[in-house]
């Protein structure tokens, strides 16, 4: 993984330095709350509903243990001993004190890490596929790209005052779990005719009040054109996104008012005169961040598959594990992990300080020094051993995170919400504990199969609902929460924005609301391999309206 | 149907821990909703806010929220919004205002 060279250093130290310097400003009255509040949302931190919130970056959500166990030690010196992973693979400490920031700061980049960008009207934390440089289908690791973008987009000055944020997401993978279609920017990794790799570039895609699946702007961009192209997408949106409504700022509505084919020409345009005067990143600096994210040396001796087998079919609950969070490597020796953050009655992405030196001691014992924080609010260990699954299974149980549902309806997304966010309309970590509750039982949602329901508490969207399989809104109608439901939404390479279901449930129904969704879709599934996606695809929604709305299907 | 218009308490966050505070009657900051000044004319209200916005050494975000008296004679919020800034998170009934209860 990348490893900051002392320019980075200088910067995020002097960084830390100047806001210390805010917050003493702050603190001693020199600096109104107006004034300081864009200083501090540069560094990270938000004013919540009950306390001050640090969000900090996790740049392509790829960590070593050091990392985590620093992330832990601040959770309990200077927070409640918990951390929240975010569908930004990012985590957020949602008790902070004003004064404590800078030394929580201090204490970030003593491992190389910062709150910077995480807020504002910027490019934010480069996201990427939470498989990358282990997935087997992978046509490059997408990492060293993001890594390029991390550091060309770090304190741009051109664009730290664009009309909105700026969100842009890398998968080298065909199989897209970066949601890279619902990006500011999508990068895709692909092969042209000569099978060199270079990228798709994706624009416009977003959810929030107005959700839009991103457009291709450019089908295949050779490799060294990267960041001249990406700055060609920058300066059109600059200059043309709109600034007279926060709602329609960001590029999705750009590229929806003006149409993609005319944007495409204005960026060609721009891009013509960004190539010929810019100054491409010397080969040995590209070099030198690849040659950080080459994989690890792996041990090579051959797994004994049969002896392997027989451990884990003799115990169901390691079985189960292994069927659901285990993912196919490129070394056939090794294996992918996800550890849910998804307990029976936990809050989707929070982990103690506990579980994160255990995350971090597994990642150093035997995963190579590597975690992953995935959009989906898990922690991956990218690069384990097959032989060694029946150990990190006992370790993990033992921890309380061996929840054997990666892929299945309790592995849902939720944002913070109404619990804690300032922005929240209604509770969504409520619902999702009710929902993790009424189907409790593993062996019900492994006969559901495939789900993702993901909960917003409000219309921006953090958690995703538009993507959901079942997306769950909530809002708030006269007073009250109520919970709107959206359908057949996917987040992935086939990604579709999930249509409305119709009028929304107050807090006490959307459990039993969603229930009724499951139970006509298992009522009319072909079989246990006919996903509620192909089911919803196939069926359409008003055979789910119909059990939604009991009382209106009885009266049509 | 003309909308319900309700008494205003003044609430913001206080500047070193973000914490919920409510303005009370002497004009000092209160943790405790119960302890807020209910004001019932809108004119004192925005008085007492202008006063709030006075104090940005010590909170942040000042404004003024709906409420109500209730059933034990004090104030208590109108909508579950400020009524959860009273309490704190509910997936974690031992943080926030809540666990001091």
């Amino acid at each position: 993984m990348y490893n900051y060279n002392q320019f980075d250093h200088d910067f995020v130290r002097n960084r830390v330095k100047e806001f210390r310097g805010q917050v003493e400003r702050r603190l001693d009255g020199s600096l109104t709350e107006d004034e300081f509040k864009p200083l501090r949302l540069m560094n990270g931190l938000y004013l919540q509903l009950h306390a001050y919130m640090l969000r900090v970056a996790i740049p392509y959500g790829t960590l070593n243990s050091r990392q985590m166990n620093q992330l832990a030690m601040i959770s309990e010196k200077w927070d409640k001993g918990y951390g929240h992973f975010t569908t930004r693979q990012n985590i957020q400490y949602n008790w902070p004190k004003l004064k404590d920031t800078p030394d929580i700061l201090d204490a970030l980049a003593d491992v190389e890490m910062h709150a910077i960008q995480t807020s504002g009207n910027c490019v934010r934390n480069v996201t990427a596929d939470h498989f990358a440089g282990a997935a087997a289908d992978e046509i490059e690791d997408p990492r060293p790209t993001a890594e390029l973008l991390r550091q060309w987009s770090m304190d741009h000055p051109e664009f730290q005052f664009l009309p909105r944020k700026f969100k842009i997401a890398m998968t080298g993978s065909p199989n897209d779990r970066a949601v890279t279609k619902a990006h500011d920017i999508g990068i895709r990794m692909v092969r042209n005719d000569k099978n060199e790799p270079g990228y798709e570039i994706l624009i416009g895609g977003g959810l929030g009040r107005t959700p839009m699946i991103g457009k291709v702007v450019r089908e295949f961009l050779p490799k060294e054109n990267l960041l001249p192209y990406v700055e060609a997408i920058l300066q059109v949106y600059n200059l043309n996104g709109r600034r007279d409504n926060k709602y329609k700022a960001r590029i999705k509505i750009l590229v929806h008012e003006t149409g993609i084919d005319t944007l495409r020409g204005w960026i060609e345009e721009v891009f013509k005169t960004q190539k010929a005067h810019h100054q491409a990143p010397p080969a040995e600096m590209i070099e030198a961040i690849e040659a950080q994210f080459q994989p690890p040396e792996f041990d090579t001796a051959k797994v004994d598959e049969d002896k392997l087998s027989k451990i884990i079919s003799a115990d169901p609950l390691l079985r189960s594990f292994v069927e659901t969070n285990v993912s196919e490597h490129f070394d056939s020796n090794h294996s992918i992990v996800t550890i849910s953050l998804k307990p029976i009655g936990g809050t989707p992405g929070d982990a103690t300080a506990e579980q994160m030196r255990i995350m971090a001691g597994l990642a150093e014992a035997y995963g190579y020094d590597e975690l992953r924080v995935s959009h989906e609010q898990n922690i991956i260990l990218p690069h384990v051993r097959r032989d060694d699954l029946p150990e990190i299974y006992k370790v993990l149980k033992e921890a309380g995170l061996a929840t054997a549902n990666v892929g299945l309806l309790s592995d849902m997304i939720a944002c913070p919400g109404m619990d804690y966010c300032a922005l929240a309309t209604a509770r969504s970590i409520p619902v999702a504990q009710e929902l993790l509750n009424a189907f409790e039982d593993l062996k019900v949602q492994q006969d559901i199969g495939p789900l993702k329901i993901k909960i917003s508490g409000c219309i921006n969207a953090c958690g995703h609902h538009h993507v959901g399989h079942i997306g769950i809104l909530g809002l708030d109608k006269a007073g009250v929460e109520s919970y709107q439901i959206t359908l057949g939404g996917d987040g992935t390479e086939t990604a579709t924005i999930g249509e409305r279901a119709g009028p929304g449930f107050s807090y006490e129904e959307i459990v039993p609301a969603v229930s009724r969704i499951i139970d006509r879709y298992m009522d009319i599934r072909e079989s246990g391999d006919d996903t509620f996606l192909d089911v919803y695809r196939r069926v359409g929604a008003d055979v789910f309206k119909d059990a939604l709305y009991p009382e209106e299907a009885a009266s049509a | 149907m003309a909308r319900v218009v309700y008494p205003k308490v003044v609430t913001a966050n206080h500047l070193l821990e973000g914490d919920v505070i409510y303005m009370t009657a002497s004009g000092e900051w209160s943790r405790k909703h119960e302890d807020a000044q209910l004001y019932e004319d809108k004119n004192e209200a925005e008085a007492a806010l202008k006063i709030a916005k006075g104090q940005a050494h010590m909170l942040a975000g000042p404004y003024l929220a709906d409420a109500q008296i209730g059933e034990n004679g004090k104030p208590e919020p109108v909508h579950f919004r400020e009524a959860f800034r009273t309490r704190g998170p509910s997936n974690y009934p031992n943080h926030g205002k809540q666990a001091e209860v």
